[in-house]
């Protein structure tokens, strides 16, 4: 019996959806809009179920082509979807927290402009992303990879009258396609040397090639571009700065795109592509030291930022950060899991701070919100505040919680690899699990210093999302049923959604997708006790220290700041990165462009040598003069003489010189 | 059937010229109007004709005619398409009709000239695309310059005199370089037949000493390289594409640009392939400054046009690296791209004309947040602009990534930097979309706040070219199957064949391989 599980609905679904809101919304009200993005979004998750609970029993590769997307000399490109362990993890995690989010966006975007157009475009990424998940070539993965990068570029820019907003969209399209750059340059390479782009294809001929050990091959420099395709994606040093500022879009786009699921696709670009990998360990090492260098980096920056979006986007980049060390260490598995456990807590993360920021009336910093809320918010919206602190919980690594099974996982394997970067993730873990309860203090809780909170500095970029004028009179509120239900979810998952890892359940379900020809990498099975040790000291001192710092002892943050004014001023301002790119790259390559090449090259020396032989031309007979006087009937006689008299020399003097 | 097939081109060729008389001889402007209309229709519904029955597996030229002309001279009236023309003549006769579309509006003054000219027009156009004798394409190729130098001069903009005389006194210039290779090898292979001369040189029967075969090369090449055009002599271009009216900017950037780059294919690197190959790295080098020359000087532009017509030097550029790849993934893709190009700047432009008739400007200063007033032009904006950007699927991605890889497999260099494109055209086209419908409503410009939206022709036009972008984009395989064979047959050494089993992964995965 074969199979048919019809893999392509799920994206068709997502694009009807897109479609439908987008040529008809404008004449539909709020609700219809609403219920067609919500409900297409639902019939792909339930689609996905379906075609999971029918993979499941078989769980044998699964392919489905139909029909060509490319078909030139020498490549043909299938419309083909596949379905393996790997794929069935993010189909499941994409649709269901797409799902999510698309109903807290009904109640979240309720009183936007542009409703249609915004579930419009949520449903096209979930088409672009189930592309991405689901094809079984790179070609047509890079439709996914470029389409959701698309559709974060008009989701950031949502609210496009917003100046700051438009150019967060196209700061983060352009840094997106520098990393497409070295992914299509490996696909030329993948093309040249396997002269295919499909999956199996390319993955049964590397498996014939030995592992690169004693010298970077053409596996190694694949590896590396497709890398920086993930970089760029992903959000890792050196082409993390767009994800800061995508905290424009809506805050529920945040949620989705830039935490759970598109900037994942980088991690699961590289597992993907296990088979090159781990015959290129030298590239290897350099994903398991951008991912470790760009989690330290980014939580060290998360450590002082004021906009709760802003902490939570570091924080993203820094956990993603984690997943490329698992992938580093060709611990593929532990990277998903964390993969999967992370599109919980953070999403929920983001949905929580979205239901703060609409209890605050659109305040993003959060020391105002804590100033609009005597008592401490927790009080004015208490669901939010519990699912918050199950996400703070999970992310730092708390026993029990969902983020302590994956990040405990992939801290094992980095340690039974290199301890080095063992001892940075640690030290991560640490900065984490201080700056997310420190966040959790902040808005949650009551000044314990009374109400008069001073607040230095209020040069914070973010705006208020437009109709959300921040109103200071009136008292917070919790959100309502449609946002708080997702909400529950989600903290559901993400406090027990760790616990299908148990045992490494988890990791040996996924081993399917990445046998690789070759023994697997890691050491024992199980979790060191060093490293189990340390994980839980570290959680638990990050906590404590957050306590001490923000509620025991309030006024230590401003003493320390005050006695190290260089460093705070270096990680208060991002370590003036985006100055730094600024001054260096763009600032120089438009002065040049505008002075050197546009006024010099082209208007003085391209165009002047040709105005200047046009000028000894007409010197000489001054008739191009006379003729330009713009009238139609003496160009035309001018002209029509001129090609006349190229016809006759053509045909009398011509031939007979001939 | 066999009676259409022969004589299909031919009416192809004829029925805008009678088009054209019968502008002439109507008695008002609606007749005219719609004369033009019609005429530009009836073109388009024949040409389809041409893609129906084609033949993908036969080699050589189809629904070809050889009538002798001037016989003293040896001159033919011989015409034929095949996989490199046959979407070119149904990219003329599209672009015609949204031309002459276009120019419902646009133009008040002088109707029956105008159209007149533009059928004119796209008779010499189609000419070039099919003629296969070298006088006849000369002919037509001359034919073209006329109407367009008129058209930029009296409906153009403010510098219309200057941009037509530069516009004509340059491509002249190349095209007097181009009759003297036509005649000189004429005079050494004592026919104008493309594909006799081809046989001939082909088979040894006329052999050009290696010098010669390069000054005829370049004879074509320039005339080719300045009506793409290709970097440095572009600077023509600018200019015309700034002052020439809408209708006219249509088919000088969707569709004359396309004559050169033909030409390129059909000629250099046909009729000359030691040449080709000996010169392939300058061509190319040329193509790839355009590439980057065209996308810095776009990303600085303040004026919507200009914009474009750099970023047309750009995206041109490419289909010359990879035409002069001399590889067969290189040709197809720069055929491919040379279609989606004519859509999608088609398309743009007549978004900035949608501008220029409601404002009277087209600096960008004048613009901003205009997304507000006008969410369906916004829309069409992005999508035209992504089809541009290279989205994949939408139609630019497709020949962009036919060219790369070309480019890529003959020198690695040549693909990478071609490949710098897609950062470039993301930079200079979402620059110009922020600035025009995106931020802050331009306070500054009073006439912007009540800005109307696209009216219904209007929009009509530009949804008919997006979906076109989406269909060349998705149903590629449609559009290039029938160029490979003809792709094929421009390289000197056939391309190696893959060296994977074919099977397909679903084969090999039944077989339980893997």
């Amino acid at each position: 019996m074969t199979l048919d599980l019809h893999l392509w609905y799920v994206p068709l679904l997502c694009f009807a959806g897109f479609a439908l809101n987008i040529i008809f919304g404008r004449f539909w009200s709020h609700a219809v809009a609403g219920v067609v993005g919500v409900g297409f979004s639902a019939l792909a998750f339930a689609d996905a179920v379906w075609v999971a609970l029918r993979w499941l029993g078989t769980q044998t590769p699964y392919l489905e082509q139909h029909g060509n997307w490319i078909s030139a000399a020498g490549l043909t490109v299938p419309f083909g979807f596949q379905l393996d362990q790997l794929s069935l993890v993010m189909l499941l995690v994409v649709t269901g927290v797409g799902f999510l989010i698309h109903i807290y966006s009904a109640g979240y975007m309720a009183h936007e402009g542009g409703f249609y157009r915004y579930f419009a475009l949520l449903n096209l990424f979930l088409f672009f992303m189930m592309v991405l998940v689901l094809s079984s070539n790179y070609a047509l993965m890079f439709i996914g990879w470029e389409g959701v990068g698309f559709v974060s570029y008009m989701l950031i820019g949502f609210f496009f009258r917003r100046d700051s907003a438009a150019k967060a969209g196209l700061k983060a399209f352009v840094v997106n396609r520098i990393g497409d750059f070295g992914f299509l340059i490996a696909l030329f390479l993948l093309f040249q040397r396997f002269h295919s782009f499909d999956f199996t294809s390319i993955f049964a001929q590397a498996r014939t090639l030995p592992v690169e050990t004693s010298g970077a091959g053409i596996l190694t420099a694949i590896c590396l571009l497709l890398f920086v395709g993930a970089t760029g994606k992903s959000a890792q040093i050196p082409l993390y700065v767009w994800l800061p500022d995508a905290m424009e879009g809506p805050t529920p786009v945040s949620a989705l795109i830039h935490a759970a699921t598109m900037v994942t696709a980088g991690v699961y670009m590289v597992a993907r592509s296990a088979t090159l990998y781990v015959r290129a360990p030298q590239a290897s090492a350099v994903v398991l030291g951008i991912g470790g260098a760009t989690a330290l980096f980014a939580a060290i920056i998360g450590l002082l930022q004021r906009d709760i979006k802003r902490v939570l986007a570091y924080s993203t980049v820094s956990q993603l950060g984690y997943m490329f060390m698992a992938c580093g260490v060709l611990s593929y598995g532990a990277g998903i899991f964390h993969l999967m456990t992370h599109a919980f807590f953070k999403g929920l993360l983001f949905l929580s701070a979205g239901s703060v920021i609409h209890a605050a009336h659109g305040e993003q910093d959060m020391f105002e919100i804590r100033k609009l809320s005597p008592g401490g918010l927790r009080k004015y919206a208490p669901v939010t505040f519990w699912c918050f602190a199950a996400a703070t919980c999970a992310i730092s690594g708390i026993p029990g919680f969902s983020g302590f099974f994956s990040k405990d996982q992939i801290l094992s394997a980095v340690f039974n690899v290199n301890k080095f970067w063992w001892a940075i993730g640690t030290l991560t873990a640490l900065l984490t699990s201080f700056y997310m309860f420190r966040a959790l203090f902040i808005t949650f809780f009551a000044n314990p210093e009374g109400t008069a909170e001073p607040s230095p500095s209020h040069a914070h970029p973010s705006g208020q999302e437009p109709s959300e004028v921040a109103d200071h009179n009136t008292l917070p509120h919790e959100s309502p049923a449609v946002m708080t239900v997702p909400l529950i979810i989600l903290a559901l998952l993400s406090t027990f959604g760790g616990l299908v890892g148990l045992g490494d359940r988890f990791t040996k379900f996924l081993s399917p997708a990445f046998q690789t020809g070759l023994p697997p990498a890691t050491g024992p099975a199980g979790s060191d006790t060093t490293v189990f040790a340390a994980s839980i000291t570290v959680a638990l001192l990050g906590l404590l220290l957050a306590w001490w710092f923000y509620l025991k002892n309030p006024a230590a943050p401003r003493r320390l700041a005050a006695s190290f004014p260089a460093l705070r001023a270096l990680v208060f301002n991002k370590f003036w990165i985006d100055e730094l790119y600024g001054a260096v790259i763009i600032t120089p390559l438009t002065v040049v462009s505008r002075v050197l090449l546009d006024r010099g090259v082209e208007q003085t020396i391209v165009d002047g040598g040709v105005q200047g032989t046009a000028w000894l031309a007409s010197a000489t007979g001054n008739t191009t003069r006379r003729q330009a006087s713009g009238n139609l009937r003496s160009y035309a006689a001018w002209l029509g003489t001129a090609a006349v008299a190229v016809l006759f020399y053509v045909l009398v003097v011509g031939f007979r010189r001939f | 059937m066999d009676l259409l097939n022969h004589s299909i081109l031919s009416a192809l060729l004829i029925a805008p010229l009678i088009g054209a008389l019968l502008v002439l001889l109507a008695p008002g402007e609606r007749a005219v109007r719609w004369l033009a209309l019609l005429s530009s229709l009836a073109t388009l519904l024949l040409s389809l004709h041409l893609p129906f029955h084609f033949q993908n597996a036969a080699r050589g030229m189809q629904f070809a005619q050889d009538v002798p002309w001037i016989s003293a001279l040896n001159i033919h009236y011989a015409v034929g398409v095949d996989g490199i023309s046959l979407w070119l003549v149904v990219l003329t006769t599209v672009l015609s009709l949204v031309s002459v579309l276009t120019a419902w509006n646009s133009i008040r003054h002088n109707v029956k000239s105008f159209y007149f000219l533009l059928l004119l027009l796209q008779a010499g156009i189609i000419g070039v695309f099919i003629s296969l004798d070298l006088f006849l394409f000369y002919v037509c190729w001359e034919i073209t310059l006329v109407p367009m130098a008129l058209m930029i001069g009296a409906w153009g903009g403010a510098q219309r005199s200057f941009a037509a005389v530069k516009f004509f006194v340059y491509t002249m210039a190349g095209s007097l370089l181009m009759l003297g290779s036509i005649l000189w090898l004429r005079n050494l292979t004592g026919t104008f037949n493309v594909t006799a001369i081809r046989t001939e040189l082909a088979s040894g029967s006329v052999v050009l000493a290696p010098h010669t075969e390069v000054w005829l090369f370049l004879g074509f090449l320039v005339a080719f390289c300045i009506k793409t055009p290709i970097f440095p002599l572009h600077t023509w271009q600018p200019l015309a594409y700034t002052e020439a009216p809408l209708p006219a900017v249509i088919m000088l950037a969707g569709l004359m640009s396309k004559m050169g780059a033909y030409g390129l294919i059909r000629f250099d690197v046909t009729l000359f392939p030691n040449a080709s190959h000996r010169l392939a790295t300058l061509v190319v080098v040329l193509g790839l400054i355009g590439v980057v020359y065209g996308g810095l000087l776009a990303f600085v532009q303040t004026n919507l046009k200009r914009i474009i017509a750099y970023s047309s030097l750009s995206h041109m550029g490419l289909v010359v690296v990879g035409a002069f790849s001399l590889t067969t993934i290189g040709t197809q893709g720069a055929v491919f791209q040379m279609i989606s190009h004519g859509v999608t700047t088609a398309g743009l432009f007549l978004l900035v004309g949608v501008l220029y008739a409601r404002r009277g400007s087209l600096e960008l200063r004048d613009f901003g947040g205009i997304a507000s007033q006008m969410p369906v032009f916004a829309g069409l904006f992005v999508w035209l602009a992504m089809a541009a950007v290279g989205l994949p699927l939408l139609s630019g991605f497709i020949g962009e990534f036919l060219i790369f890889l070309g480019a890529f497999t003959a020198q690695h260099w040549f693909g990478i930097i071609a490949a710098l494109g897609v950062i470039l055209s993301a930079m200079y086209l979402l620059r110009m979309t922020r600035l025009t419908i995106w931020g802050e409503p331009n306070a500054t410009a009073a006439g912007n706040a009540a800005i109307s939206d696209v009216g219904t022709l209007e929009g009509w036009v530009l949804a008919g070219l997006a979906i076109l972008t989406l269909w060349l984009g998705v149903g590629s395989p449609l559009f290039l199957k029938p160029t490979l064979l003809s792709a094929q047959a421009l390289q000197p050494i056939s391309a190696p064949a893959p060296a994977t089993n074919t099977a397909s992964p679903l084969a090999q995965l039944k077989r339980g391989v893997l």
